[in-house]
């Protein structure tokens, strides 16, 4: 049963193995002649002002990223439901439990929207 | 076969968490938690639970790590490394953490933390995602919509306070 | 010490994910001058055309002019992460192919063995998909913050927001397509597709085109293409998260770019379209050679006709701002998501 997922195994493996032999014969390849101006990170031809990593962050990334941990949580509820509404003694049990569920959910994501979690300014 | 695979992505999970803790950076903390938890589902597949599997590369990795990487992010540390703060406490931590491992070690080696096998056999775990299906919907159904409840409260939470913060931040 | 079946499963399985990764690994290099040329065609130019007859080693140009170009790490760059974010970009686009099938199990004539045309039929398969297919995000946020760039920081946490929106919705649209077929395996998927035009997924009304609408939104989301590829822009951004990075690793985030494209056609086609079914609901009596290479035929057909319109759409449209984007994948496919989850559930139970 667990045999066919030695092939993911494998070509994660073998990706990573061709990527570092890349790089590699790219390393042997290549010219090198680093000087300061040329490695100064781009910023549309000016100096670079500040640290690169200071004060971009607005918190509307956060919120996106805690949104999308509850819906993929709530999808992943969603795989083994799909697959048992064929069945004919459990459909219509299941199917009302999964409306309250959603139901649920879609009073959070409402709350979202009306106090404004999805806005991005 | 399955041995030598279970050893080889345990002590690689054991080494990245190890990992964890003791680079300097905060971001590559965050990238070898990744490589723990890509383990850990390799673990559950050895365990004849595809669907576990899947779930922990789906939740775990893509969502949770997302939201750790996004407040290392903000965090800004850059390269310094970070001070230790509580000074003096690092013996007594060093002790307790010595004693809760020979505890582990005990109840591993005297058979206390065992988990029944279930009644499961390998031919009924192929089609993986109805057997859990089952399972959940019948008997489980009330931590089932306990667990919408637990997603819930967790979201209005996070959005009442981060809109509270950003309602301060544009008052002044 | 396994037994002679499993040690021939296990050469079985590293034959095809060889043949599976050459194949793959050499597809972006016609793909590009397709590309290029549809772009010219569309833009009624010609596209390259003097690099060999009518520019078809432009690609083998542009790969040696990649593998010579010097490799700029900008100074104070985090070396570990700027080194590992393009092979994280990588290796999840290829690791998709480990569950995609290109066909069923056919019966070779000269040495009659049996080859399944998949490296794995997984039981969760489209889940196993979508799961790999989020690690992709960690090469854009890596590879935008290891820069030190404030272009490629503010491109990669874009970037990696927009697909976590549109990963929602294609969460919802592979439901809908399970709750059509009973299953999560791609190879059972394709198999409940085949009794010609009408039981094909697309055309399960009234749900079936709006699930494909809704994939096929968040997938062109998804591998940041136009109208969704604000995050590499060059009037904006200059370029986002690929800002500082040159050579080698540059040609890894587009090749990773190109094997999502090809990779989410592939899955258009097996989720709505029937994969390697034909049309037709009545079956000639062909020898099952023919038969199988016929269903190949159709397979490839289909996916060359995804990939085109996908080209096709990046020069017609325009692209979208950022905060257009957020609303179109929180305010209006989440929503239509979860109608047409309540529809489709109904409709599954009393049908």
């Amino acid at each position: 049963m667990i045999i066919p997922y030695l092939g993911v195994l494998i070509i994660v493996g073998l990706v990573g193995f061709m990527g570092v032999m890349s790089f590699f014969a790219s390393f042997i390849m290549r010219p090198r002649n680093p000087y300061a101006e040329k490695l100064t990170p781009w910023e549309c031809g000016m100096e670079p002002v500040g640290e690169a990593n200071a004060g971009h962050f607005r918190v509307h990334y956060f919120i996106i990223a805690i949104l999308f941990i509850v819906f993929d949580v709530e999808t992943l509820f969603l795989f083994p439901w799909a697959t048992l509404l064929t069945d004919k003694g459990l459909s219509g049990f299941i199917f009302i439990e999964m409306i309250v569920f959603v139901a649920i959910l879609a009073i959070g994501f409402i709350y979202a929207w009306v106090k404004g979690a999805l806005e991005w300014v | 076969m399955e041995q030598l695979f279970f050893y080889i992505f345990a002590f690689a999970a054991v080494i990245s968490a190890i990992l964890v803790i003791s680079v300097r950076n905060p971001v590559h903390s965050a990238f070898f938690l990744i490589v723990t938890f890509m383990q850990v589902a390799a673990i559950f597949i050895l365990l004849r639970s595809p669907f576990l599997a899947a779930v922990q590369v789906f939740v775990y990795v893509g969502a949770v790590m997302v939201l750790f990487l996004f407040a290392v992010l903000v965090l800004d540390m850059g390269k310094e490394t970070m001070k230790e703060h509580l000074h003096g406490q690092s013996i007594p931590a060093g002790v307790m953490a010595v004693i809760l491992f020979l505890l582990m070690c005990y109840m591993v080696v005297k058979g206390r933390i065992v988990a029944n096998p279930g009644s499961y056999g390998e031919a009924a775990l192929v089609n993986n995602t109805e057997v859990i299906g089952r399972e959940l919907y019948t008997r489980f159904i009330y931590p089932f919509e306990i667990v919408s409840l637990i997603l819930l409260v967790a979201l209005v939470g996070a959005i009442a306070l981060v809109m509270q913060s950003k309602g301060k931040e544009q008052g002044k | 010490m396994p037994d002679t079946a499993t040690i021939l499963t296990v050469i079985a399985i590293v034959v095809k994910v060889v043949i599976a990764t050459m194949v793959i690994f050499s597809l972006p290099l016609p793909l590009t001058w397709i590309e290029r040329k549809v772009a010219g065609h569309i833009q009624v130019r010609l596209g390259p055309w003097r690099v060999g007859p009518h520019g078809l080693l432009q690609p083998v140009a542009d790969t040696i002019k990649l593998l010579f170009k010097e490799d700029i790490v900008p100074a104070k760059a985090d070396k570990f992460l700027f080194w590992l974010a393009p092979l994280m970009a990588m290796v999840p686009a290829f690791a998709v192919f480990a569950a995609i099938p290109i066909g069923d199990t056919v019966m070779v004539p000269i040495i009659n063995q049996e080859i399944a045309l998949y490296i794995a039929d997984m039981n969760v398969g489209i889940l196993y998909i979508l799961a790999i297919g989020g690690l992709g995000i960690y090469g854009i946020i890596l590879g935008g913050w290891a820069s030190n760039s404030k272009y490629a920081l503010l491109g990669g946490l874009r970037s990696s927001a927009q697909m976590i929106s549109y990963e929602i919705a294609i969460s919802f649209a592979a439901i809908g397509v399970v709750m059509m077929s009973n299953s999560l395996s791609l190879v059972e998927i394709v198999r409940s597709q085949n009794h010609g035009i009408f039981s094909w997924n697309f055309f399960y009304l009234p749900v079936g085109p709006v699930w494909f609408a809704i994939f096929f939104i968040g997938s062109l989301a998804e591998i940041n293409r136009i109208p969704f590829d604000l995050p590499e822009d060059e009037g904006t951004l200059s370029s986002g998260y690929i800002t500082e990075y040159s050579g080698m690793k540059f040609s890894f985030f587009m090749l990773a770019e190109y094997v999502a494209m090809v990779s989410v056609s592939i899955l258009a086609v097996i989720m709505f379209f029937g994969g390697w079914n034909s049309p037709f609901p009545f079956t000639i009596g062909l020898p099952s050679i023919l038969a199988d290479l016929l269903a190949l035929i159709w397979f490839f057909g289909k996916v060359c006709f995804f990939i085109y319109l996908f080209m096709w759409l990046r020069f017609t449209l325009p692209r979208y701002r950022y905060d257009h984007l957020m609303v179109i994948g929180w305010k209006i496919l989440i929503p239509l998501s979860l109608v047409t989850l309540l529809v489709t559930g109904f409709m599954r139970i009393i049908g």
